[in-house]
C-alpha cells in the first residue's frame, strides 16, 4: 500500500494546481494519473483564460457576466470566489513563466471573447492550455512532487455508512498500467478528484479519448451526488470529420459564420442581432443546427467559418495553430478557404457536487476542475472560464485538503430529506447482478450503522474487491466487446441528448442505456496480459460512461424548461418559478434518486436578479 | 527488447534535403508523389469491404503472451475514408479485430504527444498523419531506439529523465511586488521563444537521433530545446541562466550534436531543433569567452 497525506487523482490543470497548493501547505502530495500529466486534455485548450486584470474592468463585472452566461443556474458564492481570485491566479501563472501573448508595453494581452462585457481573456497564442499545462507541470517538477503516471484509478476507498454524508474517503485503488500491479493508495488527509471531462459519452466531441468521466462515476458510486449533469455544452465550431475544435478565438478576432447560401445567419436570421458570432455557445450552436436542419447548411451537415478577411499577417500572428488544425485534420487551407464547422460535445458544466472549497459531502473527498460542479458555469459556461476555474478551485481544494483553515463555506452539499425529491418515470440504474462493479465498499451496512474499520482496512478491502473485479473480467473467456457497447451508447447520446432535446428522444436514450447496461454484464477482456492492458482499462472506462450517460439523461428529462445549454422541444422557455434549482442525482446503491437543490443567487456582496439572457 | 531499425526498415522515402526548406511544402510535394502509388496499391487490395481498403502492417510484441513474445507483424485490412489518420486506422483495427492491439493515444489532435510511432520508416504522430499521404500498405512500428513495453508502446522514462535533467522550470531573480503586477516581456522576446515552447514531449526527435542512439546519456534535442526555452526567455534569472548553460554544455550536452537535422525533420510541431542547439552552442562560446 502506498501512503501520502493528499492524493490527487489526475494531472491536468486542476490536479497540478491542487497538488502545488497542497504541497505549499506542507502536505506530502502524490498525483496519481492514468496519463502522464503533460498528456492531459488541458493541453488542448486554445482560446484563453478570463480574469479581470485591468483598469476599467472589475471582478464584479466578470462575476455578472458569468452569472448571466450561466442563465442564473450558477451559485453566487462560487461565482464571486471565482471572479475575485482569477486575477491573482493568472498573475501567478505569469510569475511561473507562462509564455502569454504580449502587448507593445510588455504586459499580458487580453482579447474579447463571447459573452464578456470587457476584453478580459488572456491567452498564449492559440495554445493557451498547452502552455498552462506545461507551466504547471514545470512547477510540479521543481517542487519534486511525486507523480504516479500511467496508474489508472479504478475505485475510491470509502466507508460504508448508510448516509453518504456520514461516509469518509481514505484513499483510492489504482493499477499500474505498465506492470498490472494493483495497489491501495492511502490518503491520510484527503483525496482530490481532478479527472476532467466526460466527452466520450458522445460520439462527436472535442474531448480526448481519455475523457471518460472516471472521477464523476467513482464519486457517484461512492454516494456523492452529481449536479446539473444535463448541462452539456456543445461547441459551435468543431471540424466535421474529427470533432477537433476551432477556437472561439477565431470569432473573437473577427471570424464570420456563413450558411450554405452565403448568409451571415447570426444577424440575417435574427439569432443574436447584437453580438452575432460572439453570442454564447449554446445560442450559436442551436443557430447552426437550425440552419442545417432547415436546409441552409452545406451538405446538410455543416456551415462555414471564414477568417480569410483577417489577412495572413494577423492570422499567422494570433491564430497560427488554427491553420495547422484545419490543414492536418480537415485538409483545408484557412487562408484560402472558409473552414467547415459544426457543433460538437465540448464541456460538462455539471459534475461532482462540491462547495466553494472543492469539498464533497463525503469527508476527505474533494473534486476540482471539469469533473466538479461547484456550480460556477450553471447552465452554460462562457469561453475562457474553464481554465481559470482549474487554477482557482484547484488551488482552493488543494489548500483545504491539506488542512488550511478557511472560512465556513456558503454552499451546502450532500443529500437531505428536507430538499425536494422527484420520481423517475422510466427504469434506470443497475440491472441485477451488475457485472464488473465493485460495490461492497458502499453497499450499505445496517441502518444507521457506523463503519468501524481502520482507514487502512478500508483501503485494503477496496483493493481486494477491485482485484476480484479485474480477475473476473480477465477470467471470462468469451462475451461482449466493450467497444460495441460504447459505440452504441455514444451514438444514442449524440442522437438523443444533443442541443435539441425531446421527451421521446430522452426516454429512448434511457432505454438504450438500460440495454447497454444489460449487455455490459457480459463484457469480457480478450487481452489476458498484465502488461499495458488497455483493453481492460477501456472496458472499465466504458462502465463509467454508462453511469455518466445515464445521469446526463436523467437530468435532461427532469428539467422541462429551456435554460442555457439545455433546450427542450416541448418547453421552449425558461421557467424561473419552477426551475431556479439544480438537478441532483444520487446513485443510491444502484437505484438512482433524483432531487433538487435551490440555486444560490445571494453572493458575498450582492444578490443577482435573473434577467433575460439576450445577446 | 529494443527496436533497432533493421535494414529494411531504413529504406524509406525520407528525404535528405536540408531542414531549412519549408516543412509544409515538403509534405505537400510528398503527398502528390505518393498519391499515384497509392491508387495502384488500393486497386489491388481485394477485400470483403465495398469501398477502398488500406492494409496496415503493425508490429506486435508482448512479453507475457505466448505467440507474442517474439516480435511479429500483424496485417489488418481497414476500410479507408477520406481524412482517415493512422491513429483512426489503428483504432478501427483494435475495436473491430483485435482488442489487444495496444498503443498510446488520447487527444487525437497533436497536442498530447502520446502517439509518436515509426510509420513507414519515419517518426510521426499517428493522429497527425493522413493515410492518404502515405505509401500503402502502411507499416506501423514502435519508436526506434526505445525499449518496447508492448506492441506500439515504448518505455518513456528515459525521455522524461532527460527532459527533467535540464531543470525545466522557470526561476526568475525577482518578481514585481505590486498587486497584480506581471513581469514585462517584449513581443520580440516572446517571439524568440515561441517555437521552443511548443514541444509536446512526443519523443520523436530523440528516437530519430543517431547520437542519442549511441550515447544514452546525451540530453537529446527535446531536453536541449527545453533548456533553450528558458535560457532565451528574458524573464529568466541570471544565476539560473548560468546554471542551465553549464548543464547543457556538459559532456553529453550540446556539443554532441552533429547537426544531422533528423530531429528537426521529424518534429511534429516544426520546432527548429537543430537551429536551437546551434544557437546554444554559440551562447556557450560567447559565455566562455567572457571568462577568458
Ligand atoms: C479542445 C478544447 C478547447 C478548450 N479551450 C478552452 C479555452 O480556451 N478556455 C477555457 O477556459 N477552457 C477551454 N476548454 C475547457 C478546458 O480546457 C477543460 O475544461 C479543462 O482543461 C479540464 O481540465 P481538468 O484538469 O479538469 O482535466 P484534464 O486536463 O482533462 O485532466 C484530467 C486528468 O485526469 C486524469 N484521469 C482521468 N481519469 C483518471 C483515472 N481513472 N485514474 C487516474 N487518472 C485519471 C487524466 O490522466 C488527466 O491527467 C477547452 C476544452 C477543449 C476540449
Ligand atoms: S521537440 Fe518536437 S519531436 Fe521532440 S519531443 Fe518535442 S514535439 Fe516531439
Ligand atoms: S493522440 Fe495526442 S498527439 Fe496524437
Amino acid at each position: 500500500m502506498y501512503e501520502h497525506d493528499v492524493i490527487v487523482v489526475g494531472g491536468g490543470g486542476a490536479g497540478l494546481r491542487a497538488a502545488i497548493a497542497a504541497q505549499e501547505e506542507g502536505a506530502d502530495v502524490a498525483i496519481v494519473t492514468k496519463l502522464h500529466p503533460v498528456r492531459s486534455h488541458t493541453g488542448a485548450a486554445e482560446g484563453g483564460i478570463n480574469a479581470a486584470l485591468r483598469d476599467g474592468d472589475s471582478w464584479e463585472d466578470h462575476a455578472y457576466d458569468t452569472m448571466k452566461g450561466s442563465d442564473y443556474l450558477g451559485d453566487a458564492p462560487a461565482i464571486d470566489t471565482f471572479a475575485k481570485t482569477a486575477p491573482d491566479e493568472v498573475i501567478q501563472l505569469e510569475h511561473w513563466g507562462m509564455p502569454f501573448s504580449r502587448e507593445d508595453d510588455g504586459r499580458v494581452s487580453q482579447r474579447p471573447f463571447g459573452g464578456l462585457s470587457f476584453p478580459r481573456t488572456t491567452y498564449a497564442g492559440a495554445e493557451t492550455g498547452h502552455h498552462m499545462l506545461h507551466t504547471l507541470y514545470e512547477q510540479v517538477v521543481k517542487r519534486g512532487i511525486e507523480v504516479y503516471d500511467e496508474w489508472y484509478v479504478s475505485e475510491l476507498a470509502v466507508t460504508d455508512e448508510d448516509n453518504p454524508n456520514d461516509r469518509e474517503c481514505h484513499g483510492v485503488v489504482a493499477w499500474d498500467v505498465q506492470s498490472g500491479e494493483i495497489a491501495g493508495f492511502k490518503a491520510s488527509d484527503s483525496v482530490i478528484l481532478a479527472t476532467g471531462g466526460i466527452g466520450q459519452a458522445f460520439d462527436h466531441t472535442t474531448n480526448a479519448v481519455a475523457n471518460t468521466g472516471d472521477g464523476v462515476a467513482m464519486a457517484y458510486r461512492a454516494g456523492v451526488p452529481v449536479e446539473d449533469m444535463e448541462m452539456i455544452q456543445f461547441h459551435p465550431t468543431t471540424l466535421p470529420s474529427t470533432g477537433v475544435l476551432i477556437s472561439e478565438g477565431v470569432r473573437g478576432e473577427g471570424g464570420i459564420l456563413y450558411n450554405g447560401e452565403g448568409e451571415r445567419f447570426m444577424f440575417e436570421h435574427g439569432y443574436a442581432t447584437n453580438d452575432g458570432e460572439l453570442a454564447s455557445r449554446d445560442v450559436v450552436s442551436r443557430a447552426e443546427l437550425t440552419e442545417i436542419n432547415e436546409g441552409r447548411g452545406v451538405d446538410d451537415e455543416h456551415i462555414y467559418l471564414d477568417m480569410r478577411h483577417l489577412g495572413e499577417e494577423r492570422i499567422t500572428d494570433r491564430l497560427e495553430n488554427i491553420l495547422h488544425l484545419a490543414e492536418d485534420f480537415e485538409g483545408v487551407n484557412g487562408l484560402e478557404e472558409p473552414m467547415p464547422v459544426k457543433p460538437g460535445q465540448h464541456y460538462a458544466m455539471g459534475g461532482i457536487e462540491t462547495n466553494e472549497f472543492g469539498e464533497t459531502c463525503v469527508s476527505g473527498l474533494y473534486a476540482a476542475g471539469e469533473c466538479a460542479c461547484v456550480s460556477l458555469h450553471g447552465a452554460n459556461r462562457l469561453g475562457g472560464n474553464a481554465l481559470p476555474e482549474l487554477i482557482v478551485f484547484g488551488a482552493l481544494a488543494g489548500r483545504h485538503a491539506a488542512g488550511k483553515e478557511m472560512a465556513d463555506p456558503l454552499i451546502e452539499t450532500g443529500p437531505s430529506d428536507a430538499l425536494e425529491h422527484d420520481e423517475l418515470s422510466v427504469p434506470t440504474g443497475a440491472p441485477d447482478g451488475d457485472a464488473g462493479v465493485a460495490e461492497p465498499a458502499t453497499d450499505g451496512g445496517a441502518q444507521g450503522a457506523v463503519d468501524t474499520r481502520a482507514p487502512t482496512d478500508v483501503v485494503a478491502d477496496t483493493a481486494t474487491t477491485e482485484e476480484e473485479r479485474i480477475e473476473a473480467l480477465l477470467g471470462r473467456e468469451d462475451g461482449v466487446n466493450h467497444a460495441d457497447v460504447r459505440a452504441d451508447l455514444q451514438q444514442s447520446m449524440t442522437e438523443n441528448v444533443n442541443v435539441f432535446r425531446t421527451e421521446d428522444g430522452l426516454k429512448q436514450a434511457l432505454a438504450d442505456i438500460q440495454d447497454a447496461r444489460k449487455r455490459y454484464q457480459d463484457v469480457y477482456v480478450a487481452d489476458k496480459s498484465r502488461t499495458f492492458n488497455t483493453d481492460l482499462q477501456h472496458t472499465i472506462e466504458t462502465r463509467n460512461l454508462l453511469d455518466v450517460a445515464e445521469m446526463i439523461t436523467i437530468g435532461a428529462l427532469a428539467r422541462d424548461e429551456f435554460r442555457g445549454a439545455h433546450w427542450r422541444k416541448e418547453h421552449q422557455e425558461r421557467k424561473d418559478d419552477e426551475w431556479l434549482k439544480h438537478t441532483m442525482v444520487s446513485w443510491n446503491d444502484g437505484d438512482p434518486d433524483l432531487w433538487y437543490r435551490p440555486v444560490l443567487l445571494e453572493g458575498h456582496d450582492d444578490t443577482y436578479e435573473p434577467k433575460t439572457r439576450s445577446y | 527488447m529494443s527496436t533497432k531499425p533493421s535494414q529494411s526498415e531504413t529504406e524509406t522515402e525520407t528525404d535528405t534535403e536540408p531542414a531549412t526548406t519549408g516543412h509544409q511544402q515538403r509534405r505537400l510535394d510528398d503527398k502528390r508523389a505518393r498519391a499515384d502509388d497509392r491508387d495502384e496499391a488500393a486497386a489491388q487490395a481485394e477485400t470483403e469491404f465495398d469501398g477502398e481498403t488500406v492494409e496496415l502492417k503493425v508490429f506486435r510484441y508482448d512479453p507475457e503472451i505466448a505467440g507474442k513474445e517474439e516480435p511479429r507483424f500483424d496485417t489488418f485490412t481497414v476500410p479507408f475514408e477520406t481524412g482517415m489518420t493512422v491513429l483512426d486506422a489503428l483504432i478501427f483495427a483494435r475495436d473491430s479485430y483485435d482488442s489487444s492491439l495496444t498503443f498510446r493515444h488520447s487527444c487525437r489532435q497533436a497536442v498530447c504527444g502520446s502517439d509518436a510511432f515509426f510509420v513507414n520508416g519515419s517518426q510521426r504522430l499517428g493522429c497527425q498523419t493522413q493515410i492518404e499521404d502515405l505509401e500503402w500498405p502502411v507499416r506501423v512500428e514502435p519508436l526506434p531506439h526505445s525499449d518496447v513495453v508492448k506492441d506500439l508502446v515504448v518505455e518513456m522514462d528515459h525521455f522524461y529523465d532527460q527532459m527533467e535533467s535540464v531543470d525545466p522550470f522557470f526561476d526568475p531573480d525577482d518578481l514585481p511586488d505590486g498587486e497584480l503586477e506581471e513581469q514585462r516581456q517584449s513581443r520580440q522576446n516572446r517571439e524568440n521563444i515561441k517555437l521552443s515552447t511548443r514541444c509536446i514531449w512526443c519523443g520523436a526527435c530523440m528516437s530519430s537521433c543517431n547520437i542519442a542512439a549511441g550515447d544514452n546519456k546525451y540530453l537529446g534535442p527535446a531536453a536541449i530545446n527545453k533548456a533553450y526555452r528558458f535560457y532565451m526567455d528574458d524573464r529568466e534569472g541570471s544565476e539560473k541562466r548560468q546554471e542551465r548553460l553549464e548543464i547543457i554544455e556538459q559532456e553529453h550536452g550540446v556539443w554532441r550534436c552533429q547537426t544531422q537535422f533528423s530531429c528537426t525533420d521529424v518534429c511534429p510541431k516544426d520546432i527548429p531543433l537543430t537551429e536551437h542547439i546551434q544557437e546554444l552552442k554559440r551562447e556557450a562560446v560567447k559565455e566562455n569567452l567572457k571568462f577568458w
